[in-house]
């Protein structure tokens, strides 16, 4: 494999509160390779957005203690200064967020808040900088960008917002883009587009992607590697393919379960994951995953599971302390259409026969 | 645009026309002294104070009395004569009316020249020392009454009677031939009218750009590595300040209530020194077209308020 564009190493983002440490993420490592695309999933409070935005360096609390190595460029991004950073930031890694309604200054014309974005990192004229602008907009798919430069974010819709964010960060061409649930504030037929128009000019463009989502169908069609996070750590990393082929950790399973399929039968329940994330500030002992595990046996409850090579393939990594012939069996079941407590139910009998 | 001004003016008469209905019924109907007897002097002959009472129409019943005024003042922008020495009260009224500016002028620039940039300065060093020491002063200066701040201020630093003494006191406005000695003489004044809403405003930008730089768009303007000061100022400072143009508005109208007292302790001629003194003289007449002359300064204020809030914020339309 070639350099990567960006490589995490450990990082840990922990928030002190008057509640105690909240460990947002604790010891993430992952690599995104150059033009490929790292989806990273999870529930809300996962901490796939801290780890990312830290990566930005935008993780702005006082209380925050960060620690770990973000290496981009051949420089840890965690140690260089705050000017170094700002020359990276939105020049060479570029984020688009959640929410483009309000991503936007509301009193700046669409015009002037890409030109500025042309201008904080070349010296540029301001018709040169609207020009690249107006070039840009056309690319996303703005009709008439000429004309619509000049618009508010009011004027435009939640779409053509989000459009004109993605304008925004790739006006630089970013090395690395980092898309932030991009379109979970657009409804569905919209987040189509915006899916297309990210596939098409990552062609175009060549550009690496972080693509941070809770949603595994946005994360089939985008990613090329694959980064489940459960309370602040990766429970499972892999190929996309792998990951959908072969998951080897229950909650991947859950995540996988409780999306519906069109091939399924119409009346066959989705099987949630049952309970809640759990509290970053007390986390569960021993894998912190075991509350809400339906196969979780006593000893996991003590024991920390570490990331970990699945029969020897370093690019499929899970941390999970089931052992891998149960953990085949159970996804075998699984496939087959059981619902957790007979999967599980299985493997017991076939323990007990042993 | 055009439409809007013309609306926004014809509610401007209305308002003003139930103003002037409330003063005069306040002053007229209800009990009050008598401006015949007032003006009659101290031995007052019946005849005498029937002539006063015929040449100022106070001898028709109250709705003619009522629809003179308002004839008067709509028709002719004619305030009527002051019971107390027969002058015009319009021409009272721009007598002392540069004065007032002056005033109120100096006072808006001081409040906020000091609040803003407190306020801008505690909200981007929150929580250090810097910021603590100005929001206690801060609250102290909101709670300290404009006539007791005169006082103390005059006490502590006035030429004449000053503990240290390093500027012009009482009345030295009043006493200036010229520009820059009428400006030295404002000093005390400017700051005294100024400190209770240069302190208002510091709370209320610190807190409004508190809230702005936990936007959305401000995240968005940092990830494309705006520098700090760009980011705070261009992007935050826009935001936060939007709402005190509202607030800026509706406060030179209450400031007028601070300029009376400042006048008063201060003895500059101005327009709330007018009203104080017609007050005190029972002198109603005076006190009726000073209110609405008030009333309309507050009108205007307000409308240019709202047209400037429109080119400050593109999502106001004006309709």
């Amino acid at each position: 494999m070639t350099e990567p564009v960006l490589s995490v190493r450990d990082l840990k983002v922990h928030f002190k509160t008057d509640d105690g440490l909240v460990k947002a993420v604790d010891g993430v490592s992952y690599d995104v390779g150059a033009g490929r695309t790292l989806g990273i999933v999870g529930e809300s409070g996962s901490g796939k957005s801290v780890s990312s935005l830290t990566v930005m360096g935008l993780t702005r609390s006082r209380n925050s203690e960060i620690s770990g190595e973000v290496i981009f460029g051949g420089h840890d991004l965690l140690t260089v200064s705050k000017d170094e950073m700002r020359d990276i930031r939105g020049n060479e890694i570029a984020m688009i967020f959640q929410d483009p309604l309000s991503s936007l200054h509301p009193f700046y014309r669409i015009g002037d808040q890409l030109v500025e974005a042309v201008r904080a990192h070349n010296k540029v004229s301001k018709a040169a900088a609207l020009d690249k602008s107006v070039e840009l907009l056309r690319l996303v798919g703005i009709p008439e960008p000429k004309d619509r430069v000049g618009g508010y974010p009011h004027e435009f819709s939640g779409g053509m917002r989000q459009r004109v964010m993605i304008a925004m960060a790739l006006i630089n061409e970013p090395k690395l883009l980092i898309a932030d649930e991009p379109t979970t504030a657009l409804d569905v037929t919209v987040q189509a587009q915006i899916l297309e128009l990210m596939l098409r000019l990552k062609g175009e463009l060549d550009t690496s992607i972080v693509f941070i989502t809770h949603d595994l169908g946005v994360v089939a069609e985008m990613a090329d590697d694959i980064a489940v996070m459960y309370a602040g750590r990766i429970v499972e990393f892999g190929a996309k393919e792998t990951i959908f082929e072969s998951p080897q950790h229950p909650y991947t399973w859950g995540l996988l379960g409780s999306i519906a399929k069109f091939d399924s039968p119409r009346d066959e329940p989705l099987v949630p994951i049952l309970g809640r994330p759990p509290s970053l500030i007390n986390l569960p002992s021993g894998c912190s995953f075991h509350p809400r595990c339906p196969y979780v046996r006593e000893a996991h409850k003590t024991v920390e599971p570490a990331l970990e090579p699945v029969n020897g393939d370093a690019g499929h990594r899970v941390a999970c302390l089931l052992d891998s012939g149960v953990r085949e069996r159970i996804w075998e079941d699984l496939r087959e259409g059981k619902r957790p407590e007979e999967a599980r139910a299985d493997v017991m009998a076939e323990e007990g026969a042993l | 645009m055009g439409a809007y001004i013309i609306r926004r003016l014809l509610w401007t008469v209305l308002l003003l026309w139930v103003v002037s209905g409330i003063t005069f019924i306040v002053f007229n109907v209800l009990p009050s002294a008598d401006p015949a007897l007032l003006r009659a002097g101290r031995r007052a002959e019946p005849e005498i104070l029937k002539g006063i009472r015929q040449t100022f129409g106070l001898d028709k019943p109250l709705y003619v009395q009522y629809l003179n005024y308002m004839k008067h003042v709509f028709l002719h922008f004619d305030f009527g004569r002051s019971y107390r020495n027969d002058v015009s009260v319009r021409g009272l009224i721009f007598d002392r009316l540069p004065n007032t500016l002056y005033l109120m002028a100096g006072a808006v620039v001081v409040w906020l020249g000091v609040g803003l940039s407190v306020g801008m300065i505690s909200a981007v060093k929150r929580g250090s020392l810097l910021d603590r020491f100005s929001m206690t002063s801060a609250l102290v200066a909101i709670s300290a009454p404009v006539y007791w701040l005169g006082l103390v201020v005059l006490y502590l630093f006035s030429k004449d009677i000053g503990r240290f003494p390093l500027l012009p006191g009482s009345g030295s406005f009043q006493e200036a031939t010229d520009l820059p000695t009428r400006l030295e003489g404002l000093i005390m004044p400017w700051c005294v009218l100024a400190t209770a809403y240069a302190a208002i405003y510091a709370r209320l930008l610190r807190a409004n750009l508190l809230d702005v730089l936990g936007e959305d768009y401000i995240r968005t303007a940092r990830s494309k590595g705006l520098t700090e000061r760009r980011v705070i100022f261009r992007h935050g400072a826009r935001s936060a300040l939007t709402p005190i143009v509202t607030v800026l508005g509706l406060d030179v109208g209450g400031l007028v209530g601070g300029a009376i007292l400042t006048e008063t302790v201060f003895n500059i001629p101005g327009i709330g020194r007018l009203t104080y003194d017609a007050i005190q003289r029972a002198d109603i007449i005076t006190v009726q077209g000073a209110t609405l002359f008030l009333a309309l300064a507050v009108c205007i204020a307000n409308l240019l308020v709202d047209l400037f809030y429109s080119v400050l914020d593109p999502r106001v339309r004006l309709s």
